[in-house]
């Protein structure tokens, strides 16, 4: 048997279920290696005590026919944990213990799954870099001083590093896809309402999902089925039939059509992307998918429509930090001067930036230029994919404009930074699900993503197609473990 | 069009976010670059665009209107900032 921690999520389910392994000799794993990749910095809060009762408790009466049967999961630190720290990466969180659980995590520990531990974000998710956490930027197992993407970056890490055996982040603009791409993993987000947002601390309304990060195609269907659910308490939540995504999953693609889009061979894009992109849709080909050539006009006003849409909401959404009921408080002479001092003490810079831009869209005279403009190209941009869809079956891009980049390389241009989720932001503002999967590296050795992009609520699509194509890409992540500790 | 201090300063009230100079400085560089981006907007004719209001295409549900007797209001003091079991305390309001 390999060594536990590198055991994927199909593996080790099937050990608890075959008897080979006890829910406490996988979490003691995954927790000693923890303890020696303190380097990289992907925990804000363990939960290692609490995992390891739990983990004793599961193994006196073990019920095998749950889907994630005392497996320790690691969670990004966005998702409400009843009991347990949660500080989306935020002073303003930083002594936050909610008193009620997420819907996703809960259908997590539904399913048998135990919590590891709270893993770093962005602030509020808002980062494509993971550097604009309060509790410092992570290091990408991948190589040292390398980000690990964002804004899930703790959780891309984590996986890649073997910490956690998957885990769920969440997916404004590209923070699940592009922390994949930038760690050799896997990551999906759904189709808007396909999971529930009851719980994850919001930042876009409008865009947020939450969504699987793993090691391979297998374990995202599998860990999908479970977080994937109607929910009363979110009002967006979509109440349709979902599938057994697991036994559903299928490398059969013969007849597919897969579309090409023009407007994804951006300037400047490294040959190695675009040599990328080609193999992806020669293997596509072996497969027996039919591969067309579309059009998705209005691609480069994605990132300008998403720079006003989403920091509008993020100004509503992040007015309720005001240190009055919960969170950091900055004292003051009187209620106004309490509220502009915790806000201005408690709020990192990117978070401040975008709730400024966010205020100033909204504010009187400016709304309808900016607010309501974005909102007519939102329209554009979901007609093109509506368009497109009307041939192909699915849309192959790549998944980022690059690899991953050094720490502090990007951190003095907020502009240079957003061109990260030029690839990722349409997807979210179509409310489409997409995929990211590891389909090669640079010549640093760096990983590179391929992204499947489906029609509303047809994730077993896109995850089939992966499936087929991760078997003719046989990628190999052979990451050493630098970081470790004795 | 441009921002100018004044304007970062006027969106640092409405956003109840207190700035310094030099911050508001700094603040006006990053906006107008930011702004000058999403400019590109203005290139595209909007006028017969009906704006999206809801990307799930589904109409909000309702549910009815029952009284939960649960009794949270313990929970919900939990993580007051200031020790008080009964109410969130602020700084004085009316003089």
């Amino acid at each position: 048997m390999s060594d536990i921690t590198s055991q994927s999520l199909f593996e080790l389910t099937s050990n608890i279920k075959e008897k080979k392994l006890s829910s406490e000799e996988i979490t003691k794993a995954f927790i000693n290696r923890a303890e020696k990749s303190k380097k990289l910095n992907v925990y804000v809060t363990d939960n290692f005590e609490k995992a390891i009762y739990q983990s004793k408790k599961f193994d006196s009466n073990p019920n095998l026919d749950l889907k994630l049967p005392g497996i320790p999961i690691a969670v990004k630190d966005l998702f409400c944990t009843n009991g347990v720290r949660t500080t989306a990466g935020s002073k303003i969180l930083n002594n936050f213990v909610p008193t009620y659980e997420s819907t996703v995590t809960q259908n997590l520990w539904g399913q048998g799954a135990i919590l590891l531990g709270k893993l770093n974000c962005d602030e509020f998710a808002m980062g494509s870099s993971n550097e604009t956490s309060f509790f410092g930027n992570v290091q990408n197992p991948v190589g040292e001083n390398l980000v690990p993407g964002g804004s899930s970056g703790g959780s891309s890490a984590a996986v890649a590093a073997n910490l956690t055996p998957v885990t769920i982040g969440t997916d404004t603009g590209g923070s699940i896809r592009q922390p994949a791409s930038f760690t050799g993993t896997v990551g999906l987000k759904p189709t808007y309402g396909s999971c529930s947002r009851y719980g994850i601390v919001a930042f876009a309304s409008s865009l947020d999902q939450a969504g699987p990060m793993t090691k391979n195609v297998r374990d995202c269907s599998m860990l999908l089925e479970v977080i994937s659910s109607f929910d009363q308490k979110d009002s967006t939540s979509i109440d349709y039939k979902r599938n057994y995504y697991s036994k559903e999953l299928s490398k059969d693609i013969k007849g597919k059509k897969i579309g090409i889009p023009k407007e994804y061979r951006v300037d400047n894009m490294p040959d190695e992307i675009e040599q990328l992109w080609k193999n992806g849709i020669s293997y596509a080909k072996d497969c027996g998918a039919e591969i067309i050539d579309i059009s998705l006009p209005h691609t480069n006003y994605a990132l300008p429509t998403y720079y006003i849409v989403a920091p509008a909401e993020a100004s509503s959404n992040l007015a309720r930090y005001d240190g009055v009921k919960y969170g950091f408080r900055s004292p003051g002479q009187n209620l106004i001067e309490m509220y502009e001092k915790t806000r201005s003490e408690g709020f990192g810079d990117e978070v401040k930036r975008r709730i400024m831009i966010g205020t100033y869209v909204l504010s009187s005279g400016y709304y309808d230029a900016y607010y309501l403009k974005a909102q007519k190209v939102r329209q554009l941009i979901k007609k093109d994919f509506d368009d497109a869809f009307s041939t192909v079956d699915a849309i192959l891009t790549p998944s980022t404009p690059s690899s991953a980049f050094k720490i502090g390389e990007k951190t003095n241009d907020p502009v240079s930074m957003y061109l990260n989720d030029i690839f990722t932001v349409p997807i979210n503002l179509a409310g489409l699900p997409g995929i990211s999967i590891p389909a090669g590296k640079d010549k640093n050795n760096y990983p590179l993503g391929l992204q499947i992009i489906g029609k509303p609520f047809d994730e077993q699509n896109i995850l089939n197609i992966s499936y087929a194509l991760e078997d003719k890409i046989n990628f190999n992540n052979d990451i050493s473990d630098w970081w470790l500790s004795e | 069009m441009s921002i100018d201090l004044k304007t970062v300063k006027h969106i640092s009230k409405l956003a109840r976010i207190s700035i310094d100079d030099e911050k508001a400085n700094k603040l006006k560089g990053d906006l107008n670059n930011i702004f000058e981006f999403i400019e590109k907007l203005n290139e595209l004719n909007t006028d017969n665009v009906q704006a999206l209001t809801s990307i799930a295409e589904t109409t909000l549900r309702f549910r009815k209107d029952e009284i939960k007797s649960e009794n949270i209001r313990e929970k919900i003091l939990k993580n007051s900032p200031e020790e008080n079991k009964d109410f969130f305390v602020v700084p004085k309001v009316v003089e």
